[in-house]
């Protein structure tokens, strides 16, 4: 099976269907979605549909991210600058929508995998996986062999031995990474929507299942066009500005 | 559940029939296997996993197991299949139909023109695999096998590096893992990334060829292995009367501690190698002694002049092609000017390339030909001459350049045989000019551009301004 891992979209619709079109071309089988689909972007009602369509037709499945559980209803904090682009996207929404992205689950596990939005060790809380001793912690928090997780916009690979020793690993563009498997992998998403590892380019990957590799992918897209509208939206400023330099 | 097949002969493994036990290491068992459909000889490598073997054992399986099936070309064995330790870990690879040169060291020394072509070889085999991303870091007699068709193979990727996948091996230990007599300097001092620790590697072993003697000796320990960050080896000449001084200029350059003093690819190495007369000799070359002590001292203790690469490790991907002019002295002077301010160019561009600057010496008619013309001048010669003279305002280091002669029937053919012996990068070719000679005899650049396996640039002088239409030209159609 060869599925297509899709994080932080955040409401950017010219970087996600740059990645659905990347997706398709590399004939992706199932999509799953990290979890983050609104804030920050201009598009969040195209996004949250299109994501909804794909659970609907049972080639996808989603999870809930912060900004989904945020905009959903659900109260957990955010910062100032996130809260005043939240009633904006909250505005963009239908109740069915907001519905949706209300119910989504925090986890959802699958053979050896396990995907969740953030840390495994406690999902709700939200915490960001950013080093290997984060990653450590949400390892030992599952039994599953191989966690996906978004939420921090860089991409990252960490893997742990049978003696406990992490591995941290920046992957190539385009390089497939054995998940040798022996060890326990944590690949961490970089962003489709808002990357925020010096690369503008959309960001997703590519697993295959039966052949146990990761391949992340970079796709580039009209990031103008994703910022004009940002702008036209009277949305923070920084949030246009961000896309441009992937930062 | 953990059950594991006891690899003995005659046991069947995922469609593979187990053979004569071959070989048993300390990392790894090899035994000859042979499966159904598979014409090509057949190796299976098990590692070691029991109780108290070498934990490395199992991260170098690891390691293979994720380079080997990555990994193309004749300078290494075919990938097959590969087993997880789910059930039975192993690698099925090709068996290479060839010996180690291990089976060369009751041979030692050998003449040194063998020892040069036998680096010749190793140094192709390494451009090859650097350029797929992967530095071996175990590079020895044990593991290179010389193919019953002459090229090198090197195998064992247990120690290597990817430069594009995690490095498991790298941060599993502390301690660095390689052979002591072939390890380089920032090898022993954590550096895992750096394709010059291979030609550090494999200058120890051209040394060890050539003289009978290991550079460093084979030390014990981690105190006695990191002495050659500050002692440099006994020149081989001091060891050999006879050994050649553009030799020990090669082997001393692989051996620099520092790596930006070393050559800056395998290729480079494998030129000079295949090119004694081109090697530009310097003090190296001279040596009878080695640094006096107080140099080692300063080296030992002064952090200031510790080499580059050792102060900051990082990854160098130097810029260091292999670019080839090929120079039609017979052509016209507008061409030979564009050409030669196309090489300045790449010069003043790229800092690390290094530049052939090559002419063919065309011979009509095999037999009849004598490269004595008739007032007996040596013709190979003067092209010599004539080719320097025209690099003469390129004004750049003689290190970084050299010049060849090539005599033959066809240039074309002659020019594509020397960029693929030469592992060529760039070639800078003129165009012909003359239309009739180009129809005639075909253009030489043409040929290059569709054949070469690597960039070509070629290049043609500067437009010439319409000649003024005359009254004579009849009236203008338009």
């Amino acid at each position: 099976m060869r599925l297509a891992l899709m994080a932080d979209i955040h409401a950017n619709r010219e970087a996600f269907e740059a990645c659905l079109a990347d997706a398709a071309a590399r004939r992706a089988e199932r999509l799953v979605f990290l979890g983050d689909y609104v804030n920050y972007g201009a598009d969040p009602d195209w996004v949250v549909s299109t994501i909804m369509d794909r659970v609907a037709k049972g080639v996808g499945v989603a999870l809930q991210g912060n900004h989904d559980a945020a905009v959903g209803g659900r109260t957990p904090t955010m910062d100032s600058s996130v809260e005043s682009g939240l009633e904006w996207t909250r505005n963009q929404l239908g109740p069915e929508q907001r519905a949706f992205l209300a119910a989504l689950p925090l986890t959802i596990e699958e053979g050896d995998c396990l995907f969740v939005h953030s840390d495994a060790a406690a999902p709700a809380r939200w915490t960001y996986v950013t080093d290997a001793a984060d990653a450590a912690r949400s390892l030992k928090a599952t039994r599953r062999r191989v966690t996906f997780c978004g939420h921090v916009h860089r991409p990252t690979v960490y893997n742990m031995s049978e003696t406990l020793k992490l591995i941290t690993f920046r992957p190539v563009p385009g390089v497939a990474i054995p998940l040798l498997p022996q060890r326990r992998w944590l690949a961490v998403m970089g962003s489709v929507g808002q990357p925020r590892d010096g690369n503008p380019a959309a960001c997703w990957a590519l697993v295959d299942t039966a052949r146990a590799e990761i391949t992340y992918h970079r796709v580039p897209y009209e990031v103008e066009e994703a910022a004009k509208k940002i702008r036209r939206a009277a949305l923070p400023e920084m949030y246009a500005e961000r896309l441009t330099w992937g930062q | 559940m953990n059950v594991r097949i006891r690899v003995q002969k005659g046991a069947v493994i995922d469609g593979f029939v187990v053979g004569d036990l071959l070989h048993t290491g300390g990392m790894a068992t090899l035994r000859r296997v042979e499966r159904p459909g598979i014409s090509m000889e057949l190796l299976m490598k098990v590692p070691a996993l029991l109780e108290g073997e070498d934990p490395a054992a199992i991260v170098g399986f690891e390691m293979e197991q994720m380079i080997l099936p990555r990994l193309s070309g004749i300078h290494v064995p075919k990938f097959v299949a590969s087993g997880d330790f789910a059930v039975q870990p192993y690698i099925v690879m090709e068996r290479i139909d060839g010996k180690t040169l291990l089976t060369r060291l009751d041979d030692l020394p050998l003449p040194y023109a063998e020892v040069a072509r036998i680096g010749m070889k190793v140094a192709a085999a390494l451009r090859d695999l650097h350029h797929q991303n992967v530095v071996h870091l175990d590079i020895k007699p044990s593991n290179i096998i010389m193919r019953e068709t002459g090229e090198a193979a090197l195998v064992d990727f247990g120690l290597a590096h990817h430069d594009q996948l995690p490095d498991l091996m790298g941060e599993e230990f502390r301690v660095p893992y390689g052979t002591a007599p072939y390890m380089a300097p920032e090898q022993i001092l954590g550096n895992r990334t750096d394709p010059r620790s291979d030609i550090f590697a494999l200058g120890v072993l051209i040394y060890f060829f050539s003289t009978g003697v290991r550079p460093f000796g084979d030390p014990k320990g981690a105190r006695a292995l990191k002495k050659r960050i500050w002692w440099d080896p006994v020149p081989p000449r001091r060891l050999k009367d006879d050994y050649p001084p553009w030799l020990q200029e090669v082997v001393l350059r692989c051996l620099e501690v520092d790596p930006l003093r070393r050559y800056p690819t395998a290729a480079h190495l494998a030129f000079d190698l295949a090119h004694p007369d081109q090697v530009k000799l310097t003090a190296r070359s001279e040596k009878l002694e080695r640094d006096p002590w107080s140099a080692r001292i300063r080296r030992r203790f002064n952090p200031e002049v510790r080499p580059t690469a050792l102060r900051e490790i990082a990854p160098l991907k130097a810029d260091t092609p292999i670019v080839m002019a090929a120079v039609d002295l017979d052509g016209d002077e507008e061409l030979l000017e564009a050409l030669r301010v196309t090489v300045r160019r790449l010069i003043e561009i790229v800092p690390g390339a290094r530049f052939a600057i090559l002419n063919v010496l065309k011979q009509r008619r095999i037999g009849i030909d004598t490269t004595l013309d008739e007032a007996g001048r040596n013709k190979h010669v003067e092209r010599l001459v004539e080719l320097k003279h025209w690099a003469r305002p390129l004004a750049i280091g003689e290190t970084r350049l050299t010049f060849h002669v090539l005599e033959a029937r066809d240039p074309a053919e002659a020019i594509l045989e020397y960029v693929e012996a030469n592992h060529v990068d760039h070639v800078v070719i003129g165009a012909r000019t003359d239309s009739l000679r180009r129809s005639i005899l075909g253009s030489v650049s043409a040929e290059i551009a569709s054949k070469a396996d690597c960039s070509v640039t070629v290049v043609r002088p500067p437009r010439r301004p319409e000649p003024p239409a005359s009254a004579m030209d009849g009236p203008d159609p338009f």
